[in-house]
């Protein structure tokens, strides 16, 4: 093929002078944008460079353990795995793209999409926690998932391990995802995913068993993979507790309990410490250290056996019999009677034109008997005697119908019904009659099993009320809490109360027809209260006068009978009868005594078993204000 | 027409510049991929270009219109290559753009661009008359339109619309009725939608996301967002040769190649944008200026389109590095890894130094 090429044939110039503003122009407009991006938005751009590059991790910092007096551990720690979402990556999710993160990770879509809602408002940098207590095959699908899931990371943390399972589970509590309502709370510190003490021990020294999370800052490269570090803020673990619980005579505690649903609580009367506490049916803490899933959860809270409470401090019953030693204290305390008031229990007795019933004939009984006997009848008469303002200045005085202050969560204060609480409650005047049903621990009259211990415990010591706790005061003053203010709750009872009321509950179990006796034990001198009270509770107070229910058992038993060392409330829901606690406080008792015996061989002043419980044995309360040995 | 050595005859300025360009991708070939698996990869790159400037200084040497002659031959030959490809091309990254030739892998799309522009160049070396015609525009169409399907096939819709760059740019050239372009651009538009069925997924993904560059950050967007943030965190100064975390981080993919400007702005900062852009700039009106001084009708085509398509490439290119643009596979020329691109470049210069030459001439 021949081309021609025809001379002399240029183009006008104006054509090509189109085309050189053309170029003049786009390149003009190219720098223009370039400007624009490069210095008009560097900032935002440079902000944007940083956040792709740098990671900020948490670094958890492991929840304090939590140990017996003795230092064996209690709650502890093990390292897991969480599945954290970085949102500076990712603020926002394509719906597909949650639906298979959820899916991934066997995540509720909607509680993902939930999660991510609430999560909006934080900074960009927190991130979230996705999924806490990683599977294997969770860990698998984030690392093998990188380059399509950028915005997945995954965090090593601390779990909480509660190696002795349910055992003391109501007094240690559990730990959990903070709720919503926290983080909102102003001034909140805590963010999604972090975990927190919701119940027991753990809610109550939250600040002091939680530590101060760290930060690493680190590089990674677009596929998500670490290539460096930039700065890292160590994570300060919380502190370990030590508290008064026993575990030897905790484990007795539960073994003594076994099955039957009910609560024991053990202090050491001449200081307040708890030396176990038993809540049934029990739960198992670590259940909680994970998510627990909505089934579990709902198992837990519909029991009607309520194992996710504290009964120990959170049930309210009618403490029944136990309740006669709060009538004889303000009867003997008010002169209203001398020790010798002795009248006939013929079954029954007629008050105000009403009958009011005993569970059997007693005869003639004085107070001594009426105690070890628990005579109906004759504490009806001391109740008419009384009236009920006495009952109960002298209740609330002895430590009922208010919290005993413990540092756990959520005690119940119980109630002592008197005619202000009647008119309050129900606009009503206060019906003589029902004094008679207060004097004998029934009626209106709700307890805590805790509140009983605490009671028995300081009248066998002669009026000495210590705050119950848990942890040690001087532990608290160390890791510079303060503790609870424990002045000015002594009640200090005469010395012919104080006798009456020792004799009367050493009578209980040591003297032949009282209603304790199976807590006899060779060896150790018990003494204590039984109580059988019917289940009624503050709400059906008005509609459940005759109907039929069953009977809670109670017995608070101590030892030695003078200078209390331990005392132990033991309950037995729908026991039907006391006979039926008398034995687990006992095994309780026993349990203390058998340790005590085994510590030391000789005996003879013990030497300080560690600085901790020296230190508390220092801290206690001055001597009893009534010294039983003078009266001998 | 000479074979003799003249060292009058080499255009300094042009070469100079299309060095000097070159030069700087090496440096960012080498930055961006230190510490990589494609560590070393500059070397080859300056291989490429040695041989890239011999062989341009060889065809500055050669008569254009012995080029021109031989046109019909080389353009049988492209489309029957790029047939070849399509049936049984080497794939790399399921593109079929890929000739071996020996150790070498070579891509032909690029060397079919210089068949075009001569193609179109001759075509209108025997055109005369004011403008084009109805016919003109039919034989044009066609003469650019199969290689360009051929090429959109492998696929590489990038390479096909440069194409179509330099057939427009030949037709404005020669002139063109405004009811011409009417026509054109309603044709243009009632194709639309059948352009937009014939379009790949990963397409279609490509022009939505130009069209909604803030919806899903992870995805198609992707690169744009992350060559933004690139370019836009460079700053004034930028952070330095080997210092963009943008592309050593990963986060800008194929830094080296397509996306090498937004690497280099990172790195250089508005100052090194600036440069390479007025160097481009210098370049592309040193061309209309050779154009603008052509003996004939063919030099001035040839100039003018190789102008174009370069002009084209770098539009493109560095506009959708920040969004002005659709994403599409077009390499900045002379800067970006790739031994064909860097090839086909200084060959076109190559012929431009000798259509410059002889301007004399006559």
């Amino acid at each position: 093929m021949e081309v021609r090429f025809p001379e002399h044939e240029r183009l006008p110039a104006w054509k090509i002078a189109f085309f050189q503003y053309a170029i003049a122009l786009t390149f003009l407009g190219l720098l223009v944008a370039y400007w624009r991006i490069q210095i008009g938005q560097h900032r935002s751009y440079l902000e944007q460079a940083e956040r792709n590059r740098v990671r900020n991790l948490p670094v958890i910092a492991p929840r304090g353990r939590i140990l017996d007096r003795e230092g064996r551990v209690l709650a502890d720690n093990f390292p897991a795995f969480s599945v954290l979402l970085m949102r500076e990556s990712a603020s926002i999710l394509a719906p597909e793209r949650m639906q298979g993160i959820a899916r991934s990770l066997g995540l509720v879509p909607v509680e993902l999409q939930h999660l991510m809602e609430h999560t909006a408002r934080l900074p960009r940098f927190q991130p979230v926690v996705l999924k806490q207590s990683a599977t294997l095959d969770d860990i698998a699908f984030v690392e093998s998932h990188r380059l399509e899931y950028p915005e997945l990371a995954l965090i090593q943390v601390q779990q909480r391990l509660y190696p002795k399972r349910d055992v003391a589970a109501a007094a240690l509590g559990y730990v959990g995802e903070v709720s919503e309502d926290m983080i909102a709370k102003p001034g909140s510190p805590y963010r999604p995913g972090d975990v927190v003490g919701k119940f027991g021990i753990e809610r109550e020294y939250d600040k002091v068993l939680s530590g101060q999370d760290g930060m690493r800052r680190v590089i990674v490269n677009s596929r998500g993979e670490e290539v460096g570090s930039l700065t890292t803020i160590n994570a300060m673990a919380g502190n370990d507790l030590r508290l008064t619980i026993d575990l030897d005579l905790q484990m007795a505690a539960e073994a003594a309990l076994g099955d039957q649903p009910g609560a024991i609580v053990a202090l050491d009367p001449r200081t307040g410490e708890v030396l176990a506490m038993v809540s049934h049916p029990s739960f198992d803490p670590n259940d909680f250290a994970k998510r627990i899933d909505r089934g579990e959860w709902e198992k837990l809270t519909d029991d009607p056996m309520k194992p996710m409470m504290n009964k120990a401090i959170q049930a309210q019953l009618a403490p029944g019999s136990v309740f006669k030693i709060v009538t004889a204290t303000a009867a003997l305390e008010t002169g209203t009677i001398q020790p010798d008031f002795t009248l006939h229990c013929a079954g029954a007795v007629d008050i105000y034109g009403h009958t009011y019933h005993d569970h059997k004939v007693h005869g003639s009984v004085d107070l001594h008997r009426a105690i070890i006997l628990s005579c109906d009848v004759y504490f009806y008469t001391l109740g008419k005697l009384l009236g009920i303002e006495k009952i109960d200045y002298f209740a609330k005085r002895l430590g009922l119908g208010h919290r005993t202050g413990i540092d756990l969560p959520g005690e119940a204060a119980g109630l002592i019904p008197s005619p202000e609480w009647v008119q309050k409650a129900f606009k009503r005047k206060w019906w003589a009659g029902e004094t008679m049903s207060v004097a004998i621990g029934q009626g209106a009259v709700v307890v805590t099993p805790l509140q009983l211990a605490r009671m028995i415990g300081a009248v066998a010591s002669g009026g000495v009320f210590c705050r119950p706790h848990l942890v040690f005061k001087d532990q608290l003053l160390a890791l510079g809490v303060d503790p609870p203010d424990d002045s000015g709750r002594n009640f200090p009872l005469g010395e012919t109360t104080l006798e009456e009321l020792t004799r009367g509950m050493w009578g209980v179990v040591n003297e032949d027809g009282g209603t304790g006796v199976g807590a006899r034990c060779p060896g150790i001198d018990i003494a204590g209260k039984t109580g059988t009270a019917q289940v009624v509770s503050v709400d059906l107070m008005k509609s459940a006068q005759n109907a039929s229910y069953n009977n809670n058992a109670w017995f608070v038993g101590y030892a030695p009978t003078t200078k209390p060392e331990i005392v132990v409330a033991a309950l037995v829901l729908r026991g039907e009868h006391s006979t039926v606690a008398v034995p687990v406080a006992r095994e309780v008792i026993k349990a203390y005594f058998d340790k005590k015996a085994a510590r030391k061989p000789p005996p003879g002043p013990t030497p300080a078993q560690s600085p901790m419980l020296s230190k508390a044995n220092s801290a206690r309360l001055p001597t009893p204000a009534v010294d039983t040995e003078n009266r001998q | 027409m000479t074979t003799r050595f003249r060292f009058r005859d080499i255009d300094w300025v042009l070469l100079g510049l299309g060095v000097a360009i070159a030069v700087i991708g090496v440096v960012e070939i080498y930055s961006t991929t230190q510490h990589s698996a494609l560590q070393g990869q500059y070397k080859k790159q300056i291989y490429w270009l040695i041989l890239s400037i011999v062989l341009a200084l060889v065809v500055s040497h050669l008569d254009y219109h012995v080029l021109l002659e031989q046109t019909p031959w080389f353009y049988v030959l492209s489309v029957l290559v790029l047939l070849e490809l399509l049936v049984a091309g080497h794939a790399i990254a399921r593109t079929k753009r890929w000739l071996r030739f020996g150790g070498l892998t070579f891509q032909v799309s690029e060397l079919v661009k210089l068949v075009i522009i001569l193609s179109v160049a001759a075509y209108f070396a025997e055109r005369r008359g004011k403008s084009a015609t109805w016919g003109d525009l039919v034989k044009l169409g066609l003469l650019a339109g199969v290689p360009a399907v051929l090429v959109a096939l492998e696929p590489d819709l990038g390479t096909a619309l440069t194409f179509l760059a330099i057939l427009g740019s030949g037709i404005l050239l020669a002139g063109i009725r405004w009811r011409q372009i009417a026509v054109l651009m309603l044709l243009g538009l009632m194709s639309l939608p059948v352009g937009w069925h014939v379009l790949r997924p990963y397409q279609r993904d490509r022009f939505m996301a130009y069209f909604h560059p803030t919806q899903d950050t992870q995805g198609t967007s992707y690169q744009v967002t992350q060559t933004k943030i690139a370019i836009g965190s460079g700053g004034l100064r930028g952070k330095g040769v080997g210092n963009g975390t943008q592309s050593h981080l990963g986060f800008i993919p194929v830094s080296q190649a397509d996306a090498i400007f937004a690497a280099f702005a990172e790195e250089q900062g508005f100052i090194g944008t600036l440069i390479v852009l007025l160097l481009y700039f210098a370049l592309l009106l040193r061309l209309l200026d050779g154009a603008q001084m052509a003996p004939d009708r063919a030099g001035a085509f040839l100039l003018v389109g190789l102008a174009s398509v370069l002009f084209f490439q770098v539009a493109i290119n560095t506009g959708m590095m920040i969004g002005l643009f659709p994403v599409t596979g077009i390499p900045l020329p002379l800067m970006s890894q790739g031994g064909s691109s860097l090839l086909f470049t200084f060959l076109g210069l190559g012929v431009a130094m000798n259509v410059r030459a002889k301007r004399f001439v006559n």
